[in-house]
């Protein structure tokens, strides 16, 4: 199977929105390279035809009525925010503003 | 002179509150002045709450008047857990108390509601004394990688309680409480239990809501209980289990009340052992496995056989596809649902620059090292060109395990019988820095979660005087089965000299001059880093 470069592992990073420091970089290297290797197992393991499972209790697709229930406060879901204006979250700027 | 309450089963603290021995808030301050006294040296409480628990304490005592004034009736409807102490891993959500999963990434956040199980427990009026220690997002098999410090194992200091439940098994095996909740993804819930010589179970997928849980991997993660017995571990999961609107893999299945009334007589409880079909998966004992805890295990196999069970000799070929199977799909999902950290709706938010600049520093700072492992993995296994590869293969992998516990149960198996961890309790930092011995912890459990299985680890003896877990696993919706067979080897073990130790280093928990996990764990690195020192 695949071997990941210093450049894979700072893409997967940047992927994974997980700002790393160069010395972390060097040790994920290693053990995420170390970890795939224990994944090549799998490549000789025949599984044509076979279907892949993403539950394993036989659930079909439940419904309920479309009924408005009180939500959680706005006080309550603000307080955890780590910048709010009393009504709203506050979140810097995503498009255009000062910087670009 | 009455009894040391903290010593109690939870059957028996039920008894004791009904016949008006002693009071709800007498147990609570009893197990709360344990728990404060050896938490400097075993760190497995991140909270403890006294105030609330005693004025849910007094609230349980009002009921208990209420009952006892209308009658023997009404003090007989009461439930088993009114006025009974139990514990909440730090991911389960109290409405105003902390959260933090074991992370820093939500240090600070308050919940703004009740689990469903929390709601639960609440309402049979059982006394939550506080939140557990973990690993982080439960992401471990020692409790090492908590950001708050690891949690003692009571049985030997400097050892791990296994884990990512370490806290919640370490409070009960050292008589903090004699309940508690873990969360179970690859093993969470049976591996401590094993480690720390309790009961631990792995209900069904979908027995137990989620509903108000931190989320790990959401095709594996189940709730369970934690107990020093069958019975008071199947009374807990029975007061959680059922369906629960608010999570859409919560199954619609009935929760049997036979977990209310296992048998109390050891005589009944073996009786029920005669002509039980048992096998005994041969991939279980696995290379690496502790020949200490391969003799419990095949020694408690022979007393199950003596006592009229047929114990067979079985394979489940595709075991050992498990491990690299779970450890592509758990990150996967763990990589998505992590996602959810962006330090703006709760958190601490670090940097103070645009939105990717913050999102790199809140996540790079706020995740420790096995969590951004797991991230990593998870997010290349599924990132373009590579999810054929990894994350669609394992899940046809999985099929085959699971295919491979189906064909058991349709030849008429009652369940399996199997050691829970190859190993005893490893000693701190042994595994801090090496992934994939790490991960060897879970390689008899996570096949379980992998197929959606239920299974409890019982104590099956010592090893170098440290516990060894027996497994039963069972087919989905078969946790009476599971808890009659704990109840069982309890009954036909009863006698054995092990049956009535108490954790080695109980004494040392107590001594204020014994030092914190922390520093035992900095201590066995520095050694581990340094061969001159190492022994």
């Amino acid at each position: 199977m695949a071997t990941l470069s210093r450049a894979d592992v700072v893409h997967v990073a940047h992927l994974a929105r997980l700002g790393l420091d160069d010395a972390e970089l060097a040790r994920l290297e290693g053990q995420l390279n170390h970890i795939l290797e224990q994944y090549a197992i799998l490549a000789g393991l025949d599984t044509e035809g076979i279907p892949p499972t993403a539950q394993t209790i036989e659930l079909e697709n439940i419904l309920r009525d479309d009924v408005v229930t009180a939500s959680m406060p706005v006080a309550d879901v603000l307080a955890n925010a780590a910048e709010h204006d009393g009504a709203q979250i506050v979140v810097p700027a995503i498009l255009g503003g000062d910087a670009e | 002179m009455t009894p040391d309450p903290t010593r109690l089963h939870a059957h028996e603290l039920a008894r004791s509150l009904r016949a008006g021995e002693v009071t709800a808030r007498e147990l609570a301050a009893a197990h709360l002045d344990l728990a404060e006294r050896q938490n400097r040296a075993l760190n497995a409480w991140l909270s403890i709450d006294r105030d609330r628990a005693l004025g849910d304490a007094d609230g349980a005592d009002r009921r208990l008047a209420d009952a006892r004034a209308k009658g023997p009736e009404a003090v007989n409807a009461l439930h088993p857990l009114l006025g009974v102490p139990v514990a909440l891993k730090d991911l389960v959500s109290l409405r105003g108390g902390q959260c933090t999963a074991g992370s820093r990434i939500l240090e600070g956040y308050r919940a703004p509601f009740d689990a469903h199980i929390t709601e639960r427990l609440r309402d049979v009026g059982a006394v939550i004394l506080g939140k557990t220690n973990m690993d982080e997002f439960a992401m471990g098999s020692s409790t090492e990688h908590s950001a708050f410090g690891p949690t003692a194992n009571p049985w030997a200091l400097d050892r791990v309680p296994g884990g990512s439940s370490g806290g919640s098994a370490t409070a009960v095996a050292a008589f903090h409480t004699p309940l508690s909740i873990g969360t179970d993804t690859g093993g969470s819930i049976r591996q401590p239990a094993a480690l720390t010589g309790i009961v631990g179970m792995k209900p069904t997928y979908g027995r137990v809501s989620r509903y108000g849980i931190v989320a790990f991997a959401s095709s594996l993660d189940q709730i369970g209980p934690f107990a020093r017995d069958a019975r008071d571990a199947a009374v807990l999961l029975h007061a959680i289990a059922g369906r629960d609107e608010r999570d859409s893999t919560s199954a619609p299945v009935p929760v049997p009340d036979e977990l209310l009334h296992l048998p109390a007589g050891d005589d009944e409880a073996a009786a029920w052992l005669r002509g039980r079909r048992l096998g005994l998966p041969r991939e279980y004992f696995v290379a690496g496995m502790e020949p200490g805890v391969e003799a419990r295990v095949r020694e408690s196999v022979a007393s199950l056989e003596s006592a009229g069970a047929i114990v067979e000799e079985v394979s489940l070929p595709h075991t050992d596809y498990g491990l690299a199977t779970y450890y592509i799909v758990a990150p996967a999902e763990a990589s998505a649902n992590l996602a959810r950290y962006d330090g703006i709706r709760f958190g601490p938010r670090l940097g103070d620059g645009d939105v990717l600049g913050n999102y790199l520093a809140t996540r790079g700072r706020g995740f420790g090292a096995e969590v951004k492992r797991r991230i990593m993995l998870g997010t290349y296994a599924l990132s373009a060109g590579y999810y054929d590869a990894y994350y669609l293969k394992a899940q046809k992998v999985r099929t085959l395990i699971k295919a491979d516990f189906d064909a058991l149960w349709a030849q008429g198996f009652d369940a399996l019988v199997a050691p829970t961890s190859p190993t005893v309790a490893f000693p701190m930092g042994a595994r801090m820095d090496d992934p994939v011995a790490m991960y060897l912890s879970d390689a008899c459990t996570l096949p379980v979660n992998m197929a959606g299985l239920p299974g409890i680890s019982v104590p099956a003896g010592l090893s170098d005087g440290l516990p060894v877990g027996l497994q039963f696993i069972g087919a989905p919706w078969s946790e009476p089965t599971l808890f009659r067979l704990a109840r069982a080897h309890e009954a036909i073990t009863a006698d054995a000299a092990w049956r009535g130790l108490e954790p080695t280093d109980l004494g040392l928990a107590d001594d204020p001059a014994t030092p914190a996990p922390a520093e035992r764990l900095a201590a066995a690195r520095t050694a581990l880093s340094d061969p001159a020192l190492a022994r």
